[in-house]
């Protein structure tokens, strides 16, 4: 089943790159340290990257949107109220229990249907809240002229900062959990190899 | 229905971004209102008019008494001394007689009086109990270690910094420290981007400062936010204000000096501060409130909550992967 075009293939590998890019050098600019070199990459090294990294990654956030908007790809991401919660609920016990029992799977991979309701639910917050709340905190932090110099008293930057890493921090998880669910297709390496040649090989996760 | 949904997915998605960017971005310039006021009377206040009367402006008036006349002549610009900012100065509660000779009360001024010997800092607050908390004598001693110092012979001087007639005492009792910051760093730039007063001290070329800090990133937010002597000075805790200014060479070029979590900037821009306030659960609470250090502001309840979601969440894939193994899945 062909699920994966070659547009969304480009953005979602490039997006994985940006994203590991990001994740270095993020963590190498907030733990940095002057007596041990605790870090990973230099500090203004760290910050070179970084900035070029999240200039790219918002050129090609722009072009998943526009992608989702054009295409037919964009109906994966509707979440409806119906059943949403329960739906949800079968997903969670069917990875929690379910698949030890042999049961199959709740929601089956159709051209319909690319997403479970917790794929789905995950992908909509990762995509159109988290990611656009990093960007926004990351542009503020990019451009700190141009943001309120205080709130309540207490520094904007630092609040603008707290946002950014909370949603770096939130979709580094996600980035995580994401690859290890995407080993839980019929083999540990179908839905990889589905993300690269486009094609999806039934009965999985 | 599909084209409604992605309407309103793509509505949903202008108006977080719109909304988020006019809270985050709406620019608010703060004033800096200047806090010191002129209503401050000096017990000199008449005395000090007399010499006022002409050094105080460009233009002054004298009767020739020879040719029988009023002259209108030009102040030399060395020779000015602002009035409202030496009310607001240090030194405002003296006379100008306090450091300059009686004789200056008779015009016209004898021209041997040019010559006299000029009172240095250490003059008066040298050897003083009043002012032993400052160290005075730790910060001659540091700024002869200092690389101004070696120009002394060709005139430099603690007043090249601190002018005796308008300078004030910033950092310590800041309640702006955006304000203090360009009142510091005016300082150094009176000379290091004023080439004729350059000059007066040095035969190097032109410096353009600009130019010279081309590799340090987000210029003009560090130009605002730190002041020069952060990098170009060694730290010293015993006195308030470090006052030895290194070569060139010396100066900090490593960003993790300020950008880590302990910031050279918490013993010096932010000493004052840092005694005084909370920490709130972050580490160098005061550039939290004072400002935003990145690297240098981590909050450490936010550290232990990543660390424990990160590892909940390596342990909740450990035991799955475990199952599929033992499940064969």
């Amino acid at each position: 089943m062909y699920l994966y075009p070659k547009w969304l293939r480009a953005w979602h590998v490039l997006n994985a790159v940006l994203f590991l890019i990001l994740i270095i050098t993020g963590l190498s600019m907030q733990y940095t340290d002057k007596e041990n070199a605790s870090y990973i990459v230099g500090f203004s090294k760290a910050i070179k990257w970084h900035n070029f990294a999240a200039i790219v990654l918002i050129i090609n956030y722009v072009i998943f949107v526009i992608g989702n908007f054009l295409t037919a790809n964009g109906k994966y991401y509707m979440i409806g109220r119906k059943n949403f919660i329960s739906d949800l609920m079968k997903q969670l016990k069917f990875y929690s229990f379910g698949m030890f029992k042999g049961e199959k799977h709740p929601f089956p991979v159709t051209e319909e249907r690319k997403f479970n309701p917790l794929q789905k639910l995950t992908y909509v917050l990762a995509m159109y809240v988290a990611l656009p709340l990093l960007i926004i905190s990351g542009i503020g932090l990019l451009f700190p002229e141009i943001t309120i110099k205080t709130i309540f008293g207490v520094s904007g930057l630092i609040l603008t900062d707290i946002l950014h890493i909370t949603m770096g921090f939130s979709l580094s998880i996600f980035m995580i959990i994401h690859i290890y669910t995407c080993t839980l297709g019929s083999k540990p390496t179908s839905l990889f190899r589905g993300i690269i040649t486009g094609y999806h090989i039934s009965d999985d996760h | 229905m599909l084209f409604k949904c992605r309407i309103i997915i793509l509505a949903a998605f202008i108006s977080v971004s719109t909304l988020a960017s006019a809270g985050i971005f709406r620019s608010k310039i703060e004033e800096n209102k200047t806090q010191d006021s002129t209503s401050f009377v000096s017990q000199f206040a008449e005395d000090n008019n007399r010499c006022f009367k002409c050094h105080g402006q460009a233009r002054y008036e004298y009767t020739n008494e020879t040719l029988g006349k009023q002259v209108k002549a030009l102040m030399c610009s060395e020779r000015i001394v602002n009035k409202e900012d030496f009310y607001k100065s240090n030194h405002k509660t003296f006379s100008c007689t306090d450091c300059h000779s009686e004789e200056y009360t008779k015009f016209p001024h004898s021209g041997d009086l040019r010559m006299e010997q000029k009172l240095i800092c250490i003059d008066c607050h040298g050897g003083d109990e009043k002012f032993a908390q400052y160290h005075f004598e730790e910060i001659e001693s540091e700024y002869k270690k200092s690389t101004h110092f070696k120009m002394e012979e060709d005139g430099f001087s603690c007043w090249k910094c601190h002018n005796p007639h308008s300078y004030k005492i910033s950092v310590r009792n800041s309640t702006n420290l955006k304000e203090t910051i360009a009142y510091d760093n005016a300082i150094c730039l009176n000379c290091h981007s004023n080439y004729s007063r350059f000059q007066l001290l040095s035969d190097k070329a032109e410096i353009n400062i600009i130019q010279k800090h081309d590799w340090l990133p987000n210029q003009t937010s560090h130009f605002a936010n730190v002041r020069c002597i952060e990098c170009h000075s060694q730290i010293n805790n015993n006195i308030p204000v470090s006052h030895l200014i290194k070569p060139k060479a010396e100066a900090v070029r490593h960003c993790n000096e300020c950008h880590s979590q302990n910031s050279i900037l918490m013993a010096s821009l932010y000493k004052f501060e840092s005694k005084e306030q909370r920490r709130d659960g972050f580490f160098n609470g005061i550039i939290l409130n004072a400002s935003y250090v990145i690297g240098a502001n981590r909050n450490e309840y936010l550290n232990l909550l990543s660390l424990v979601i990160f590892f909940g969440v390596v342990v909740v894939i450990i035991v799955h992967i475990v199952f599929r193994i033992r499940k064969k899945l």
